[in-house]
């Protein structure tokens, strides 16, 4: 945030760009090249750091430090769902809070009651690679997608005989792999992440495309739904470093952060809507404050040199699970910034982490094709 | 959409980014001054040198990451799977034995980020040389893919032979333990590049990534962004900037104090965990539409509107609280506008019918109190009606309930007797026989339930505000 003064001053290198959303479309003027452009908006770039740098913002752990610390803690595998045959790639809790969707690379989808480990439906999806899966807010239906750059619903039948797969509806078309999908409130409505570097709101019933967002410059990897009151906010985050807030509404991409060092695998939004916390391939997890409109945490250690392939938050917030690539779930204080406890027991890298709905548990789906649940 | 794991992609890029951190602590392992002490190792009869123990790496680490011996040993067997430290005993065996073991640090040369991918030529070289040494030496998979690159490659067969002898002379040539670390040395490099189908692979790394898009869209639309963004800032003095700054960093310690008791991780929950005890009573006395909820529960209702909102008994309760202040209409009109925005398509022409006739048209039956402004804008917004058309009336009486109604709801008799009533769950005691094991018993699906209340609704005949499918008991 920098003054009217400063600001004009940045400005008046520019003096002839009149500033509108239009323009981020606009082709390159003849008399600019890539390059020159590049430096001008390094420069300005390193000048803004430099002026928030003045500042003195408040560091999260700073401020934090009269917290009580978090004693001993011991979580332990309590259930391990066994019946992939091959590397789980996602998972998503029923509201219900013990059932669970997960799919994995051969195209099963499977639909588990993890307290009693029960397999309850399974689906074999036409393709691999089943990236995304997500459980509809009713219990009765679920979402996935993957290499087939679809997404498609299936009605959770009870009838035995019933062939899931014959009441398939094809809802999202994306022209690359469908990396993340989440209902909206209802069953109704669909959003979507893709390797085509978009996102995409969808009408169930008609598989209409509601809206798109268009922003990301390079696949996007992950999403969630904002909490909030309004409910009219969602982050994704892609393979260009870049974590972006939206609009549903209008499409618009109304902040962005880029702190990251490399890809974005994971967003989640903090229980109270007001911040998200983003895990990386560049082995860390960062903490966004939305209103501050900054990175405000880092959560890295030496010792972890994988990259974090999912986060996800304990109900209040204080507690970040992550699971990363070389097979562990660390967890962080979120205030203090300090890593809490490491967990081991998966035999390969950890793709998906959620908390339960009520926050009881988390689940860890892993390439060692198993899923386990924490507690 | 094929999956190739030789060509070099996004996923290999993540994975060269974690190669050359691994490679920054192998090379800080054998730093004269602050490395591993390496010294003579003995492997049967021969003598190698530059080796060091199990033991001296998990030391090793734990004192420069400052980590457990759980984690020293999870990271030393990483450095060992990836083919930077490789075992002298037992060479196929990719693990990493907290004792006295001997291992080797693998030569930058055969480093998984140098010589990658690995070639076809080479491999053949490697297998025919070990299958003349010994006869019978090649493991199964490594026969097969012998036979197989034999058939691939065999107009080139004599040069792999002829490289094979070659290179077998020139080794019986060297001292014996050189010999044995350099065949060392290749083997691990082989069985990292060519692992035995089914052990972990390196190399197995999941769909291509980063299509990176044109450019110069990037470029200008990120500029310009930045410049927006700064241009758009408020006259922020210096010491409002930093009150800003502090009250949102405070606002996440208040919030995860506040959460803190409602927070099974952190807290633990009556009567206890189910995940932990197997026993489900937490989950019953938690369902939705319960006779009487917990006190955790209801206190919460007090922390936000929205978390009322979120609870059906809350929402009930409220709603009970509103139709005694006659001003039930504002959370209905609500709810239908929540309807209208995430329901279907196809049904939101007749539901802005519905709602208008209901809540908005003058003489309505329940009709609501919006200012006259926003009732302008709606009405005007009616006459191409769209899935947003009610936001603007929706967020005023929102704001209504939240600043009126709500506040004066937690003081009302009707909540105070909800919290009086309210359980708490005595903490169930750990099992004196803790080995024995509680019956898991299962619920009913969701998908069942609906099925049952559907079938219901049929039979009563579906009433015109139906409520959104499957709430869950």
């Amino acid at each position: 945030c920098v003054g009217p003064i400063r600001t004009a001053s940045l400005l008046s290198q520019r003096e002839h760009l009149s500033l509108t959303p239009e323009m981020a479309t606009q082709e390159v003027q003849p008399n600019e090249t890539l390059s020159n452009l590049k430096a001008e908006s390094d420069t300005l770039k390193t000048k803004l750091e430099d002026e928030r740098a003045k500042l003195h913002d408040v560091e999260l752990h700073q401020v934090a430090e009269k917290v009580d610390g978090l004693g001993q803690f011991i979580m332990k595998t309590r259930r391990t769902l066994k019946g992939h045959g091959n590397k789980v790639l996602c998972m998503d809790w029923c509201k219900d809070k013990r059932r669970i969707v997960s799919s994995s690379q051969d195209g099963k989808v499977i639909v588990w009651d993890a307290f009693t480990t029960n397999k309850e439906h399974a689906v074999t999806m036409p393709c691999t690679w089943v990236m995304a899966c997500a459980y509809a807010p009713s219990g009765c239906a679920v979402a996935c997608g993957g290499l087939d750059n679809k997404c498609s619903v299936y009605p959770l039948s009870l009838d035995k005989n019933e062939n899931l797969a014959a009441k398939k509806k094809s809802v999202a078309m994306h022209t690359n792999y469908l990396s993340a999908c989440s209902f909206t409130n209802s069953d109704m409505q669909i959003l979507t992440s893709s390797g085509d570097g978009t996102c995409a709101l969808w009408d169930v019933e008609s598989g209409q495309l509601l809206q798109s967002f268009h922003g990301h410059a390079a696949d996007v990897l992950c999403l969630d739904l904002a909490p909030s009151e309004t409910g009219n906010t969602f982050i994704s985050g892609g393979c260009d470093k870049k974590a972006n807030v939206w609009d549903m509404r209008s499409g618009q991409c109304i902040q962005s952060f880029e702190t990251h060092e490399s890809d974005i695998n994971s967003v989640r939004y903090y229980p109270s809507g007001d911040a998200f916390a983003s895990g990386s391939d560049d082995a860390t997890c960062r903490l966004y404050d939305l209103r501050a409109d900054r990175e405000v945490a880092i959560y890295s250690k030496e010792s972890i040199i994988f990259g974090a392939s999912s986060v996800d938050f304990s109900l209040s917030g204080r507690l970040l699970f992550g699971g990363y690539n070389d097979y562990t779930i660390n967890v962080w204080d979120v205030l203090k910034g300090t890593r809490v406890s490491i967990l081991f027991g998966h035999e390969n890298r950890v793709s998906a982490l959620r908390v339960s709905p009520d926050g009881t548990a988390f689940c860890s789906g892993s390439w060692d094709h198993t899923l386990r649940v924490w507690a | 959409m094929t999956i190739s794991t030789l060509t070099r992609g996004g996923a290999q890029r993540e994975q060269q980014h974690c190669l050359r951190k691994m490679e920054r602590v192998i090379i800080a392992m054998q730093d004269p001054d602050i490395g591993l002490k390496m010294r003579n190792q003995r492997l049967l009869i021969t003598v190698i040198p530059h080796a060091m123990t199990g033991n001296d790496i998990m030391e090793w680490l734990i004192q420069k990451y400052n980590i457990t011996d759980e984690e020293a040993g999870h990271l030393g067997g990483l450095l060992v799977q990836y083919g930077y430290i490789y075992p002298l005993k037992e060479p196929r065996s990719l693990i990493l034995r907290s004792d006295d073991s001997p291992y080797r640090f693998q030569t930058p040369y055969f480093w998984t980020s140098s010589r990658w991918p690995a070639s076809e030529l080479d491999y053949a070289i490697y297998l025919a040389k070990k299958n003349i040494r010994k006869q019978g030496e090649l493991v199964d998979y490594e026969k097969q893919n012998y036979n197989l690159l034999h058939k691939r490659i065999n107009h080139t067969w004599d040069f792999v032979v002829m490289q094979a002898r070659e290179q077998i002379r020139a080794s019986k040539q060297r001292r014996k333990a050189d010999r044995i670390v350099l065949e060392c040395q290749e083997q691990a490099y082989w069985l990292v590049n060519k692992p035995c189908p089914g052990a972990f692979d390196v190399f197995d790394l999941g769909p291509e990534r980063c299509n990176v898009l044109n450019s110069r869209v990037i470029l200008n639309s990120s500029l310009l962004f930045f410049l927006l963004r700064i241009s758009s800032v408020p006259n922020n003095s210096l010491s409002s900037h930093f009150l800003l700054s502090l009250s949102c960093v405070c606002s996440f310690m208040k919030f995860c104090d506040q959460y803190h008791q409602h927070d099974p991780i952190m807290s633990g929950c009556l009567p206890s965990n189910p995940w932990i005890s197997d026993d489900t009573t937490h989950w019953t006395i938690n369902t939705d539409l319960v006779g009487t909820p917990t006190r955790l529960r209801v206190e919460r209702w007090s922390f936000s509107f929205m978390e009322l909102l979120n609870d059906c008994l809350g929402r009930r309760e409220f709603m009970t609280y509103l139709e005694k202040e006659f001003s039930g209409e504002n959370l209905c009109f609500w709810e239908a506008c929540e309807d209208l925005r995430h329901g279907e398509s196809s049904k939101i022409i007749l539901k802005v019918e519905e709602v208008y006739k209901t809540f908005l048209s003058p003489g309505a039956a329940r009709w609501v109190n919006i200012d006259s402004k926003t009732m302008e804008r709606t009405l005007e917004g009616i006459k191409q009606p769209h899935r947003f058309v009610m936001d603007d009336a929706q967020m005023h009486i929102y704001f209504l309930m939240k600043k009126d109604s709500y506040p004066r709801y937690l003081k009302s008799d009707l909540y105070k007797n909800m919290l009086s009533k309210a359980i708490v769950p005595q903490e169930t005691k750990k099992s004196v026989f803790p080995f024995m094991r509680r019956q898991r018993h299962s619920s009913p699906s969701p998908a069942m339930v609906s099925q049952a209340t559907e079938d219901n609704g049929k039979a009563k005949g579906a009433g015109p505000a139906a409520t959104n499918s499957g709430t869950l008991s």
